[in-house]
């Protein structure tokens, strides 16, 4: 998914252990992902309800909470509506089978740092697990296409705020190279950019796409209605 | 109105107009000529013929006697019974000297009928079921077919002019000429008949209503389920016997879980498009052809869509070229489709990390890079350039100008 150059995942000279929370409702999926991430991360707790996931995130503060979109009571967007003002200091990270544009936009808009399907890679995952704990954006290709589409330059529609609801030509550079499967590096090498400037980019990119009010945003749903 | 026999119904299978001669045929056991030449007689007597006709239409159920569609109807068959009756119309119209007042009044009460026809099928769902699976044709159908709401009060409005118009008529009809007074007392007083009719229906008109709403959610529910149903029944069951069969086999267990997916997803999260009429179908359709050929992962993000032709399918031809050269000799298991529509150009990118070749020493035997892909947009006017270095992969950029149409249009993604 997220075309990471998996020296990421390898480079193990990390100060701790980063601690991990997983929230899914399926146990063979948190069973298999707590063994492909025992390498890499320490798996904290696993939630399998909104109820549950929220309870004990709060006792245990993970560094990253992996979420599912799709939960029987309100999915991953109501574990981030009731954590986001109590615990800003745990970042979330979606991780989904779901394809659905809308899905996806809404995980980011309500607070998630990026989103990556459950086809993903151990070592990728990993990668993108450790990218989120420092505070950077998560976006895979996918994600980057869905965002193009959102801010997608529509003429006849009335841009409120500038620096909020249109990207600039560089963080849609970016987002076009995301799309094509380049990694951090490959992007900066290719836009004689520094990897911070280009995390810089992908972070302002994510910032617009939770603050926006933009009209395209709000009816992205009803636009893109899905079946 | 006339009560309705307990098994006498309208045949859906040999019906020319709404099957009433064919339903009568069969109940008494007689050739459905003679019914037909019976009404068609009747015609003479005062249009009695057609008050007749349209009173059976009016009580008398339909009943489907097979599950499939029933045979078109020949309406030439008609022809011969029209015929008959426009005969017995003349011949009455030439021996009695005129058609008359009598038979002013036969249509009048025709019409009477039929409008109470119209209103009495509005309260009882069953039927106005039947009525609404009878109907094939379409101006018919803005008549009795049982669609929504708007045209079951159009129908009842209907139905209550035509009783209206009847009563109006029979009274101006029966009251001396000058007398506007009796016209007028008609009028109200069909006015009071049909509100009174109205009051006295209401109530049993909502209680349709709504039956009639939960019955259609119900159906709508039981074919969504039948057609998931059938969907797991038929694709992911299967698939899953056969990834139990071929358990030792890595490549065949990823591609059948791959495809399987595939189809589960853009049967999930995708609106159907045509993939000969819109592009991002067809690069999906292409991309999930190579996965499936050559047991790669095609990562695809379209941005925009539009219509595809002549220029646009030359270029998914050489991006499906690219995909099938990264699947083949990249020697990696995942290659990156990215696409863009844009108002002046569409772009498309098709990466690998693998391998990698020296794009000068390609051979000329080559013709996968040299004639499908760099000969193919440039005879489309397009462009098509091939960055590689031998371990790092490849990236084949296809860019075609697309002066004057309309920009990007909104779509789903997979």
């Amino acid at each position: 998914m997220t075309d990471q150059p998996s020296e990421a995942a390898i480079n193990v000279d990390i100060p701790r252990q980063l601690r991990v929370f997983l929230v899914d409702d399926h146990a063979m999926f948190r069973a298999g992902v707590r063994a492909e991430l025992g390498a890499h991360v320490e798996v904290v707790g696993e939630a399998s309800s909104v109820v549950e996931a929220v309870t004990r995130i709060a006792a245990l503060e993970p560094d990253v909470v992996l979420l599912d979109v799709h939960m029987p009571d309100g999915g991953g967007r109501a574990v981030l509506e009731a954590m986001r003002r109590s615990h800003p200091q745990v970042r979330f990270l979606a991780l989904s089978v779901s394809d659905a544009a809308d899905d996806v936009i809404g995980l980011i808009r309500a607070g998630a740092r990026g989103y990556v399907t459950k086809t993903i890679s151990p070592d990728e995952l990993a990668a993108a697990i450790r990218r989120v704990a420092d505070g950077d954006a998560v976006f895979s290709p996918r994600l980057a296409g869905f965002v193009l589409d959102a801010f997608a330059a529509r003429p006849d529609t009335p841009v409120a705020d500038p620096e909020l609801d249109q990207l600039t030509n560089r963080e849609r550079e970016v987002l076009r190279l995301l799309a094509r499967g380049y990694a951090y590096k490959e992007i900066a090498k290719e836009l004689y950019i520094s990897i911070k400037t280009v995390e810089t980019h992908v972070s302002n990119v994510l910032r617009k796409l939770q603050m926006s009010n933009r009209y395209e945003l709000s009816r992205w749903a009803a636009d893109r209605r899905l079946v | 109105m006339p009560t309705e026999p307990p098994r006498l119904y309208r045949s859906r299978d040999h019906r020319m107009v709404a099957g009433v001669a064919s339903g009568i045929a069969e109940h008494l056991g007689i050739s459905v000529v003679r019914v037909r030449v019976a009404f068609a007689v009747l015609l003479g007597l005062s249009g009695l013929g057609v008050l007749l006709y349209a009173a059976f239409w009016a009580v008398v159920p339909l009943r489907s006697d097979t599950a499939e569609t029933p045979p078109p109807r020949d309406f030439f068959q008609l022809l011969p019974f029209v015929a008959i009756g426009l005969g017995m119309i003349m011949v009455q119209a030439l021996v009695f000297d005129s058609i008359g007042v009598a038979s002013t009044a036969g249509w009048l009460v025709a019409i009477i009928a039929v409008g109470a026809g119209v209103i009495w099928h509005q309260s009882t769902p069953g039927r106005r079921q039947q009525w609404s699976e009878s109907m094939s044709v379409p101006w018919l159908g803005a008549v009795v077919e049982e669609s929504d709401r708007r045209a079951f009060v159009l129908r009842f409005i209907g139905g209550g002019v035509l009783v209206a118009v009847g009563i109006i008529g029979v009274v101006a009809v029966y009251s001396p000429q000058d007398n506007f007074d009796a016209v007028l007392n008609g009028v109200i007083f069909a006015l009071v008949g049909l509100a009174g009719v109205g009051v006295v229906a209401a109530p049993a008109l909502w209680r349709t209503f709504n039956q009639l709403r939960a019955e259609r959610e119900g159906r709508i529910r039981e074919q969504e389920r039948a057609e998931l149903a059938a969907m797991v029944h038929d694709q992911v069951l299967h698939t899953l016997a056969l990834i139990l069969r071929n358990a030792h086999d890595v490549k065949t267990v990823q591609r059948l879980a791959r495809g399987q997916e595939r189809s589960l997803r853009n049967w999930l999260y995708k609106p159907t498009a045509s993939p000969t009429e819109r592009l991002a179908a067809a690069l999906e359709q292409a991309a999930a052809e190579v996965e499936d050929t050559y047991a790669v992962t095609v990562e695809t993000v379209v941005v925009g869509d539009r219509e595809t032709d002549e220029r646009v399918g030359a270029l998914i031809a050489a991006a499906r070229e690219a995909l099938v050269n990264a699947a083949r000799h990249a020697k990696v298991q995942t290659v990156s489709l990215y696409a863009e529509v844009e108002p002046e150009q569409i772009s498309v990118f098709v990466r690998d990390r693998g391998a990698g070749f020296d794009p000068t020493t390609v051979e000329d035997h080559r013709h996968g890079v040299r004639g499908s892909i760099i000969g193919r947009m440039d005879r489309h006017g397009g462009r098509a350039e091939i960055r590689s270095e031998p371990g790092s992969g490849t990236e084949v950029r296809l860019t075609l100008p697309t002066p004057g149409t309309a920009g990007r249009t909104g779509k789903d993604h997979d």
